[in-house]
């Protein structure tokens, strides 16, 4: 048994690349050593800016010895078959055993493979790794780069160590030699350091300024920043993306506490944050009372020979520089309100096909107007003239103009966030400015719900704005494509309504959709769209409607009514429910149980349609609700085997069987009591009258002969199945339901 | 090249960022200027020195207007093809839309780059680097110098390489770049390309908060009293003055000659028009008459003759791609 040390010296691996690195040098190594027969006890893998390295524990020195056997052919078989198998495997005509098979007696060749040294298999190894190595970035250098075959590495690969036991593995990879030698600290260690084995390496590379293990590094920068903090009497923004980032930037980290103009505090909070991380790299502090302090933490990778002070000194200002800008842009911003930044929208196109980000904007407006003062919508109470529609208004209006900002052109990621700071300062209301900042939210699945209805109706009409304008052109998401994150926009709809109880009819909202966009033709476009391109027919592309109505629609443009059968409105509801089923996991919702509501006919209210499958999944995890599911699926099949498709009742032609009869008694007395309970939004109350239903058909399947001779009665049964069917399919469509 | 941040970063702003002033916080923190401070052309010197001591070729300036050094053809050409190349000069830049009219402490629309090639990339070339640093008078026992990931890609050469910005205590002085592609084909073998911004370089190693503070040649005269003026009148001219038509009409003549050269097969000339042209094309975009729309198709037929001029170079030299 020998421990086995592995590493690959390189020039400065990007910190975002470490950690995957790590987990595929350990799946490639174990793969090599498998494929071989052998395992490690304990494999662990380090990285820094300039090494990737492995150690494994407990490697046998040698691969088991395996025996393996061939069958060949029958004794008595011509010398050219039976010298042709000896070829084959090796083994001489002596050496060949014969054994009865199945009465024949037969040649059989008896191969021993001896176990191979370890050293060998790693020699081998080393250099598949390397070669295999699926570096998300990789490059050429050197001389040997004449070729485009050479050698790829996420930076020039320059060395490499490879010991098993204190026994050097030999190998090669172009031009690279392994030995026993690496490097040190890039400036505290002159020259080369001597590995002697996987015991001894970190510790080696410790004296020389080197950490080998990313978590020590990680800890390190973790409290290390912290006590920097606490030691200045304040307390550290924790930022465990940043430690690990800085982690991976050094080989020696030492954390160093410097400070800024409190001047600059007058810039809000993030950009500071965001400047300071994204740029710079460096934790932020937070004084007693909570307030940000004007300090940083920046994470030197050296031991300076006066303890840091140059270095402090040279971050201080490169920060101030960053920050001045940032400052310099905060108010400039200011000095133009939002309403003229917004102008600027109509320079920037939204998407090629459907207009500028100013055609966006006003399309929003409008419709989150329409949407508050939708009637019975459930939350919002708004008309024309109160404060409600005119904050919505104001809010859709300049929910975008900050991206014309020069701190959102600085600062792509404060989008929304600093055209709330400007609202802020022009005085615009509390509930303009939260719904301009938080508009974009939710931003995927977990991220917080806005409930300020402004906000509410802005971020809807944002959201679905864009889900239309990219369904009615055809550039839906397919398979893992979803360049406009339109999953995200659907989800986000989903979660707004949900958390709002939201009543929103989506069929009707898709159409008002799409007639603000036909609105934004001006009438020469639209003559001219008439008249030279298809493009319209694209546009509004409803599966029963010919030309000439298409067109009548198109005169009278946003005179659109539901309910028009328009594919899109379908595909877009669709996309609603699958992503539905996806939110919906992590509560506990069954899939089966949405597609079996959605199947009556695509519910349009989200609301609605998850009270359903709510009620509908207490039912059916009930014995009562298995039962009669079980009921439905025997009812089902056999009037599906006989082609029957609906139920015509006529009156019965001869006395009933005392099942039969229950069943229909029954079903007299249910059916109008699960129509009204649905009409009135009962779902439990409809669940219940269908449990007694369950009972009814459990006798009914054990008494009754359905397929009787008698003609009449075969038939009565049937369409009694298929009445039966109907009034469970008013709850759901069982047929989704899976079990 | 991407010096990203400070002067190199400035984007597309307007006019009136442009004219706007304002000066550093006074921070009291500022780092003390060593004893014996390096003036901006020792600076250069130094790097002539410790460059040529290296096998360099120390080449002057092209003598024609770009947006930076790697549009030398001693770096674009030079990069194709298998002959080894040394070389280190100062190339002036120019980016109009990042004039300030001499207003802004840290951005200017004329600045210098100090670029060095070495092909096939040295296996020492990361130390050859920090040597370098030393012989300009940065101690790498007293600062913090860190080689952090930054790409390099541009669409306008059909370029590409991997490498890093190197920063120093936290500001990027250096883009270093291994190229791996240049007008659309494989270097073979790589170059190494190494770009000091030498104004940045200098307020760090001068401890001045203002590039017109600079000391330019350690006897009085100071990178502001060369400059100042220039930059004023320039940023007028680039972003008020400059006559749109004739820009438009120098961009389609530049065109014109490119594609006369690239029938003649004389790619260096065809080469000189694409630098031509991609200069003209800023011009425009800073007196604003460029359209969204309009700047990718601009930038496409730049990039198409920077990289037909390539190409013909391959041809003329016999090698295959």
């Amino acid at each position: 048994m020998a421990d086995f040390l592995l590493e690959l010296l390189s020039e400065e691996i990007p910190a975002r690349m470490q950690a995957k690195a790590r987990a595929d040098l350990e799946r490639l190594f174990v793969a090599q050593l498998s494929d071989a027969g052998l395992k490690a006890a304990d494999i662990t893998v380090y990285s820094t800016p300039r090494r990737l390295a492995l150690i494994a524990k407990d490697l046998p020195d040698q691969t088991e010895a395996v025996s393996e056997e061939a069958k060949g052919p029958p004794e008595g078989a011509p010398d050219q078959a039976v010298d042709g198998f000896c070829r084959k495997n090796g083994v001489t005509r002596d050496q060949l055993e014969v054994r009865d098979v199945k009465g024949r007696a037969t040649y059989f060749a008896v191969i021993n493979k001896p176990g191979r040294a370890t050293n060998d298999v790693l020699a081998e190894a080393i250099p598949a790794i390397v070669k295999a190595f699926p570096w998300p970035k990789s490059m050429r250098w050197g001389e040997a780069s004449l070729s485009t075959e050479s050698l790829r590495w996420v930076r020039p690969l320059s060395g490499i160590v490879a010991i098993l036991g204190d026994d050097l593995v030999e190998c090669e990879i172009d031009g690279v030699t392994s030995g026993y030698e690496t490097v040190g600290h890039r400036f505290h260690h002159d020259g080369v350091v001597t590995i002697g084995n996987a015991g001894d390496y970190a510790e080696k590379l410790r004296a020389c300024h080197v950490l080998v293990d990313q978590t020590e590094r990680e800890a390190i920068v973790r409290e290390g920043a912290a006590k920097a903090a606490s030691d200045g009497g304040l307390e550290l923004v924790a930022d465990e993306g940043l430690v690990i980032e800085n982690a991976g930037l050094t080989e020696w980290p030492v954390p160093l506490l410097g400070g800024f103009d409190p001047a600059f505090l007058d810039v809000p909070e993030e950009v500071i944050q965001l400047t300071a991380r994204v740029n710079q790299k460096y934790f932020i502090c937070r004084d007693k009372s909570g307030k940000l302090a004007p300090n940083f933490i920046c994470t030197a990778n050296i031991d300076a020979s006066d303890g840091g002070k140059a270095i402090v000194a040279g971050n201080e200002k490169v920060l101030a520089a960053r920050l001045s800008d940032a400052k310099f842009f905060w108010e400039l911003d200011q000095k133009t309100a939002l309403e003229d930044h917004a102008k600027k929208l109509s320079n920037i196109v939204f998407h090629e096909k459907l207009g500028t980000v100013a055609d966006k904007v006003e399309r929003v407006a409008k419709l989150a107007e329409w949407l508050v003062s939708l009637e019975g919508n459930g939350f919002y109470q708004s008309s024309p003239g109160d404060t409600l529609h005119g904050e919505v208004s104001e809010a859709a209006r300049l929910c975008k103009a900050d991206l014309v900002t020069e701190m959102v052109g600085e600062f792509p990621d404060l989008q929304g966030l600093m055209g709330g700071y400007y609202a802020e300062k022009q005085g615009k209301s509390e509930a303009v400015a939260n719904a301009i900042r938080d508009h974009y939210k939710p931003v995927g699945q977990g991220d917080e719900v806005p409930t300020d209805p402004v906000t509410v109706a802005v971020s809807l009409a944002d959201k679905l704005d864009t889900l239309v304008g990219f369904f009615v052109y055809d550039m839906k998401p397919t398979g893992s494509k979803d360049p406009f994150a339109l999953r995200r926009a659907a989800i986000g709809v989903i979660a707004l309504i949900n958390a709002n109880s939201l009543k929103l009819p989506l069929r009707e909202v898709f159409l008002e959709c799409l007639n603000l966009y036909l609105k934004t033709f001006d009438d020469s476009e639209w003559d001219q769209a008439r008249e030279t391109t298809d493009d319209l027919l694209a546009i509004i592309k409803p599966a029963s409607l010919d030309d000439q109505q298409i067109w009548d629609i198109a005169a009278v443009r946003g005179e659109v009514e539901a309910p028009l059968d328009f594919e899109f409105v379908e595909e877009l509801l669709e996309f609603f429910a699958d992503r539905l089923k996806v939110q919906q996991r992590e509560a506990g919702v069954r899939h089966d149980l949405i597609d079996a509501v959605f199947a009556l006919g695509g519910e349009g209210d989200l609301v609605r349609l998850l009270s359903r499958v709510k009620a509908l999944q207490a039912f059916v995890e009930t014995p009562d609700g298995e039962n009669l599911l079980a009921g439905y699926k025997r009812a089902a099949n056999i009037l599906k085997k006989e082609n029957v498709e609906q139920s015509d009742s006529k009156p019965l032609s001869y006395t009933p069987e005392k099942a039969e009869k229950l069943l229909i008694d029954t079903l007299d007395a249910a059916q109008p009591d699960v129509t009204a309970a649905i009409e009135a939004e009962e779902f439990e109350k409809a669940m219940t009258a269908l449990a007694n239903l369950r009972a009814p058909i459990d006798q009914f399947f054990e008494d009754v002969t359905v397929n009787d001779s008698d003609a009449d009665k075969r038939e009565a049964r049937l369409a009694l199945l298929a009445r039966f069917r109907a009034a469970v399919h008013q709850v759901a469509d069982f047929s989704k339901i899976e079990g | 090249m991407t010096l990203s941040g400070a002067f190199a970063k400035a984007s597309a702003t307007h006019i009136a960022l442009a004219k706007k002033a304002f000066t550093l916080p006074d921070t009291n923190l500022s780092q003390k200027p060593p004893k014996k401070v390096l003036s901006f052309q020792q600076i250069i010197l130094k790097l002539h020195d410790y460059w040529s001591d290296q096998g360099c070729a120390i080449l002057q300036p092209y003598d024609m207007e770009m947006g930076a050094g790697t549009f030398h053809t001693a770096t674009t050409l030079r990069a194709l093809g298998p002959d080894p190349w040394n070389a280190a000069f100062v190339q002036p830049c120019r980016r109009p839309t990042d004039g300030r009219y001499g207003e802004n402490p840290n951005r200017l629309q004329h600045y210098y780059q100090y670029q060095v090639i070495l092909k096939p990339s040295p296996p020492d070339i990361q130390q050859l680097y920090l040597d370098s640093l030393t012989a300009i008078g940065i101690d790498p026992m007293l600062h913090d110098i860190r080689f952090v990931e930054d790409d390099w890609e541009s669409p306008t050469l059909g370029a590409w390489g991997l490498g890093w910005e190197v920063w120093c205590d936290g500001m990027e002085v250096t883009q270093f770049t291994y190229f791996q592609q240049m007008g659309g084909f494989d270097c073979k073998p790589v170059a190494g390309e190494l770009t000091y911004g030498l104004e940045r370089l200098a307020m760090y190693i001068q401890g001045v908060d203002s590039i017109y503070d600079l000391d330019y040649n350690g006897a009085g005269v100071s990178y502001g009293d060369i400059f100042l003026e220039n930059e004023k009148q320039m940023s007028e001219w680039n972003f008020e003055v400059a006559n749109t038509e004739t820009l438009f009409d120098l961009f389609n003549k530049a065109v014109g000659e490119c594609e006369n050269c690239l029938e003649e097969k004389l790619p260096i000339p065809a080469y000189e028009q694409a630098i031509k042209a991609s200069h003209v094309f800023n011009l425009l975009q800073a007196r604003g008459v460029i359209s969204v729309q309009e700047r990718a198709s601009y930038m496409g037929r730049v990039r198409d003759l920077a990289k037909g001029s390539c190409e013909a170079y391959m041809a003329k030299n016999g090698w295959a791609a």
